[in-house]
């Protein structure tokens, strides 16, 4: 069977979510091989193998975390032109993007960006993409390969699949060509105790209608109820009332969680071109003909400053 | 400094959109405009010219006949004149084919510093820059919030799921910006006037050196099989506060599990 090639992200706790997402697409496709850049540590490896990869190609050149995504797209075609693998596949991101789109061209391979499904059909590799704001389900399939895909987190759900992993240390040569983008700083983000908003399972979600950055604690608050991320619309963003990185939309976060709660949003394409695939969605707005209620699983017509706080009481009493 | 920015011209995204058999966009039956989160890179490279770093600035598309609309658009924001590349033939291209169709006119107009936007918003594939920048052999910096350039570099801000990143590219350079860069004036009567006397200079495919087994459908990495409306979602229980809409809203959560 083909390798496929499975682009890792790690953090301090170990595998991303949505690379264990990748894996367990990838399996569809072929043998998963991830390509692990910085210190394959034996806790990535066993969660990777946990997942289905049968192979780690581990890349530790300092390089891949000084400049900016070439190094990894040099890393990744040198690997693929050694493992011809049938497909690469990425999580949808800006670096996964930035890694993807060199991948391509440098391998002259088709690539199918933010993907919710891949199979294989005969020998060729089929993508699903969600395009014209969410509107339209498109079927491509990929002409030359390795094809190359990066996916949309929380598209697929991540099932283990136990293999053995085994790790290969790569060295890879990188170019002066691929030096030319230097990371001078990288914070990473502080975390709020609150789940990942593209990770979350249940996400509250506030708009215009929260009024000021105060009223948007009633969101926090409904959220902190519910064990739930917090998320926004880009009015909220735009005006500060919220972090910029809590947007939801087709300029911010796509997000696909079990239950996703609207409040005071009214439902732009742009806005719903982010939530649309949410499994249950439950919208709250004095507006009762915002657009958002035709997408709506339960609404309620009415202030989310009185239904959102009572509904936090109703939360505290049925836990009791 | 010259700066080139690459512009799109794409369906109006509130209209109803029809497929061609061929699944391109029935571009006829739909009002087209230049794409909103082009219009980001358009004014920051207005706002350079104004601050007096950029001395020339460009707009470059490729797309249909009318995207001159879009251009006219970009030219009345800022900028000197525009370059349109429209062929037949280009029609069914790829990301790889768009971005060597986009590579060649850049090398033939020339360019310090590249601006565009983080995503179209129709295809929203988010991979062109970095392709165009592969082919022209230069630095990207993408998805930047956040801009400033001085004489040789550009340096930006960019936020990941997990970081905030500053970077710092040397020119020459593209860069692909998002909507917090800030948005993009309202160009006053005057200056959409003003817009229509700036040159726009058409290119072909063969004015580019490439031939059309190179783009377009004969040379598509990836082909559209299937299109499919993504399925209605049905209506659902809308109920309106009388004093006991959390209590209902609550029951329907617990109903589903959530509670």
């Amino acid at each position: 069977m083909s390798e496929v090639l499975v682009l890792a992200e790690t953090t301090s706790a170990g595998v991303r979510k949505p690379t264990l997402e990748l894996l367990t697409a990838a399996r569809a496709l072929g043998e998963p091989a991830a390509v692990v850049f910085g210190e394959a540590s034996d806790q990535v490896v066993a969660q990777l193998g946990e997942y289905g990869a049968t192979k780690v190609y581990a890349v530790s050149s300092p390089e891949m975390q000084e400049f900016l995504s070439l190094p990894k797209a040099e890393a990744v075609v040198q690997i693929a032109q050694a493992a011809h693998p049938v497909a690469v596949l990425v999580t949808s991101g800006p670096e996964g993007k930035d890694i993807a789109a060199r991948v391509a061209v440098r391998l002259n391979a088709g690539i199918l960006p933010d993907a919710t499904a891949v199979s294989l059909e005969g020998d060729s590799v089929v993508g699903v993409q969600t395009v014209f704001a969410g509107r339209y389900q498109a079927k491509s399939r990929v002409e030359r390969g390795p094809a190359v895909v990066t996916m949309r987190p929380n598209a697929t759900a991540a099932e283990a699949a136990p293999a053995g992993a085994q790790v290969e240390q790569v060295d890879v040569s990188v170019g002066d060509n691929a030096k030319g983008a230097r990371v001078a700083s990288r914070e990473p983000k502080v975390s709020t105790g609150r789940p990942e908003l593209t990770d979350a399972a249940v996400v509250v979600a506030g708009g215009r209608g929260v009024g000021s950055e105060e009223g948007f604690q009633v969101i926090e608050k409904t959220a902190d109820a519910l064990g739930a991320a917090v998320g926004a619309s880009r009015t909220v963003t735009d005006q500060h009332w919220a972090a910029h990185e809590l947007q939801v939309g087709q300029t911010g976060k796509t997000v696909a969680p079990s239950l996703y709660v609207a409040a005071g949003i009214s439902g732009a394409i742009q806005h719903r071109a982010g939530m649309q695939s949410s499994k249950t969605i439950v919208v709250v707005n004095k507006d009762a003909k915002a657009p958002m209620f035709q997408i709506a699983d339960f609404g309620v017509v009415g202030d989310l400053h009185a239904v959102l706080p009572a509904l936090i009481d109703e939360v505290a009493k049925r836990k009791g | 400094m010259k700066i080139v920015v690459l512009v799109k011209y794409v369906p109006e995204p509130t209209a109803t959109w029809k497929f061609a058999p061929d699944y391109t966009v029935d571009r006829a039956g739909v009002e087209g405009r230049l794409s909103e989160l082009d219009e980001y890179a358009v004014e920051q490279a207005a706002q350079l010219a104004e601050k007096g770093v950029a001395d020339e600035v460009v707009f470059l598309t490729v797309g249909p006949a009318k995207a001159t609309e879009g251009l006219r658009k970009a030219l009345a924001i800022g900028g000197t004149s525009a370059v349109h590349v429209v062929d037949d033939a280009i029609k069914g291209s790829c990301a790889l084919g768009t971005s060597l169709v986009l590579a060649k006119a850049l090398e033939k107009v020339g360019y310090d510093l590249i601006l565009t936007g983080m995503a179209s918003t129709d295809a929203e594939l988010s991979v062109v820059p970095q392709m165009v920048a592969d082919r022209l052999g230069i630095n990207q910096a993408t998805f930047a919030g956040e801009v400033s350039v001085d004489g040789s570099s550009v340096s930006i801000r960019r936020d990941t799921d997990v970081a905030t990143e500053r970077v710092d590219v040397a020119l020459p350079a593209i860069v692909s910006v998002t909507d917090q860069t800030g948005e993009a004036r309202y160009p006053a009567f005057k200056a959409i006037m003003g817009a229509k006397k700036k040159p726009i200079t058409t290119m072909s495919l063969a004015d580019l050196g490439l031939d059309a087994s190179q783009v377009g459908w004969p040379a598509a990495s990836t082909t559209v099989i299937d299109v499919s409306p993504t399925p209605a979602r049905t209506a659902g229980t809308i109920v309106t506060d009388d004093g006991t809409g959390a209590a209902q809203l609550a029951g329907f959560l617990a109903d589903r599990g959530f509670i």
